[in-house]
């Protein structure tokens, strides 16, 4: 039994090896040594790279990049829950509403963003209806800056909401829900009392699938964003880029790392505690 | 006495059958009364139409001169031990037994709370998790839970059903004593007859949607209206149309006027008494209650006898 496992689990484990394991200790090590002259890295080791992220201006760029996570986080579970709990309960029609949710992920993530510039770009979609209706004479600021960032963020990720939550909630014993009932409580005080804490696993597991990559987006606050939200995504992403410092690159990596499995932890714990 | 839950013509249609058809019961206050019957005769469906769980197709639900039948669950003054007991996972052993407490708060709550663990023994366990319970402690919490609310009426769907066989005669007396102490209105749902004759101040047999027979455990054994309840409790012999009681057959050696022969086929020892199924030379095959001191070998040629006042009879 314990040899089929290992044999089960090897596949796996050997490709986290590769393409996560391994290039997370190079990007620690790159962290730690000097920028080559065209790119690449160069010795001796240093510490610079970490020292230079006490700069408020990077510490500007994770606090707007953590509470664009977060409200992007907060946002997801407040529209996905209720989502949820509507496709549990829609018996025959569960597995429609359910390929729904996932339907957008048959299109690059990509090409969905595109197709929300077309809509919110001061001669998108939005704009010129309502310019047409009268409704408005100068176009509204739609596209580039934080809002639009939001807006990207909780679109992509919110099946990553919807589809841990539900498979709680789906899970979920009805005899308990008729308990309640049974003992008096109203429909409202059946979910805040019973549904809600009974779920507290799937919300957790939905803030970390949605919290930990819109931490680390940088398409979504690129395309939507303009030049003006600049992300730690962007930052890591341009180090490697255009700025050519890769040692930089990787110590804004290793802290965002750091960051998200901190983040997760206490998620984790706050989940156990809860049941 | 006073009917504390009256049921008149209840009715459930569902999309593809017909759960319970036009039943009709009045049940005392302060009784034990059953609902007996084969899974699939709609005795459950009923309770849950009491509870409020399913929405009746016609009829109407009386609970102590209130009609109810168009209340929600959390308006009607019933509780339900549940099969599965459905306690909260989340909550503790104090935490489920004080949860419907906030929606109906009382003065007393703290020592209602406290006298209702003390009588379902669970006091010192409040502050387990369900998960660290036994099945029967957990069955104590389901009932504490409910009864800590003084239902007017207390619903148990076959509470008794997930607990092992050793457990089951002990915590049955338990809720018979349970009963008698808080002299609440017990209505009581099984398929085992054996439990609703202990129990039950009064069973109605169900099949098929709809009550086969409502009477005393006595009346339903000793005068079984139909065949299907003669059937149900207890065991029956048919000869020639007629139920005889394994117990009011006699076995004898030697031929008596109006006995029939036949032959041994086995026994089975009982303990206190042992069961003789017995070929009958006309055919049918009768099973008899005799003393376990009665000695019969496999083969051997006896006579069965039995006084025609203990004969059933059924109209076809």
């Amino acid at each position: 039994m314990t040899r089929l496992r290992t044999i089960f689990a090897t596949p796996a484990a050997a490709l986290m090896l590769v393409t996560i394991a391994v290039p997370a200790g190079i990007i620690g090590v790159y962290s730690i040594l000097n920028r080559g002259a065209y790119g690449g890295v160069e010795l001796p080791w240093t510490l610079e790279n970490y020292s230079r992220l006490i700069d408020p201006l990077y510490g500007g760029i994770f606090v707007r990049s953590l509470a664009l996570a977060a409200a992007a986080t907060a946002l997801c579970i407040l529209l996905g829950f209720p989502l949820a709990l509507f496709i549990a309960h829609s018996g025959t029609r569960k597995n429609l509403y359910l390929s729904l949710v996932i339907l957008p992920f048959w299109t690059s993530f990509l090409i969905r963003l595109y197709a929300w510039m077309f809509l919110l770009r001061d001669t998108g979609l939005i704009n010129t209806v309502l310019q047409s209706l009268g409704v408005i004479r100068q176009p509204l600021p739609l596209l580039y800056n934080n809002g639009a960032v939001l807006l990207g963020l909780v679109y992509g990720f919110l099946p990553f909401a919807v589809l841990p939550i539900y498979a709680i909630l789906e899970r979920l014993d009805k005899s308990l829900l008729e308990a309640a009932a049974d003992l008096g409580a109203r429909p409202i005080a059946v979910l805040t009392r019973v549904t809600l804490p009974l779920c507290a696993p799937g919300i957790g597991a939905a803030a970390i699938l949605v919290f930990v990559p819109s931490l680390g987006t940088y398409i979504t606050s690129d395309l939507l964003g303009g030049s003006k939200t600049i992300l730690i995504g962007n930052l890591v992403q341009n180090q490697f880029t255009t700025a050519r410092d890769w040692p930089f690159g990787a110590a804004v990596s290793i802290v965002l790392m750091i960051v998200a499995v901190l983040l997760m932890f206490t998620v984790r714990r706050r989940g156990e505690e809860l049941l | 006495m006073e009917v504390i839950l009256e049921l008149r013509e209840l009715s459930k249609q569902f999309a593809t059958h017909r759960a319970v058809h036009d039943v009709s019961l009045a049940i005392d206050r302060g009784a034990f009364f059953s609902l007996l019957g084969p899974s699939g005769c709609g005795k459950t469906t009923t309770l849950r139409l009491i509870a409020g769980f399913e929405t009746p197709s016609g009829g109407e639900i009386w609970l102590n001169g209130l009609r109810i039948d168009a209340l929600p669950p959390f308006r009607r003054n019933v509780n339900t031990v549940f099969q599965s007991y459905a306690l909260f996972p989340h909550l503790t052993v104090l935490g489920n037994v004080e949860f419907g407490l906030r929606h109906a708060p009382a003065a007393d709550a703290q020592q209602r709370v406290r006298l209702v663990l003390e009588q379902v023994q669970m006091s010192d366990k409040q502050s387990r998790k369900p998960s660290e319970l036994s099945g029967g402690e957990r069955q104590r919490v389901a009932l504490a839970r409910a009864l800590v609310l003084a239902p007017d009426v207390l619903l148990l769907d076959e509470p008794l059903s997930a607990l092992d066989p050793q457990l089951r005669k002990q915590v049955r007396a338990e809720l018979k004593a349970l009963q008698r102490q808080t002299g609440v209105t017990f209505l009581f749902v099984t398929h085992d007859q054996e439990e609703a004759l202990a129990l039950s101040d009064r069973i109605a047999v169900m099949r098929g949607g709809e009550i086969e027979q409502a009477g005393t455990p006595q009346e339903l054994y000793q005068k079984p209206r139909t065949r299907f309840v003669a059937c149900f409790l207890g065991e029956m012999n048919w000869v020639d149309g007629v139920g005889i009681r394994p117990e009011c057959v006699r076995v004898s050696g030697d031929a008596v006027l109006n006995a029939c022969a036949g032959r041994v086929l086995h026994t089975t020892f009982l303990g206190p008494h042992q069961h003789i199924a017995i070929r009958l030379e006309r055919g049918e095959a009768v099973t008899v209650q005799a003393a376990a001191t009665v000695a019969l070998k496999v083969g051997e040629t006896v006579h069965v006898s039995w006084d025609p006042i203990d004969e059933l009879r059924f109209p076809a």
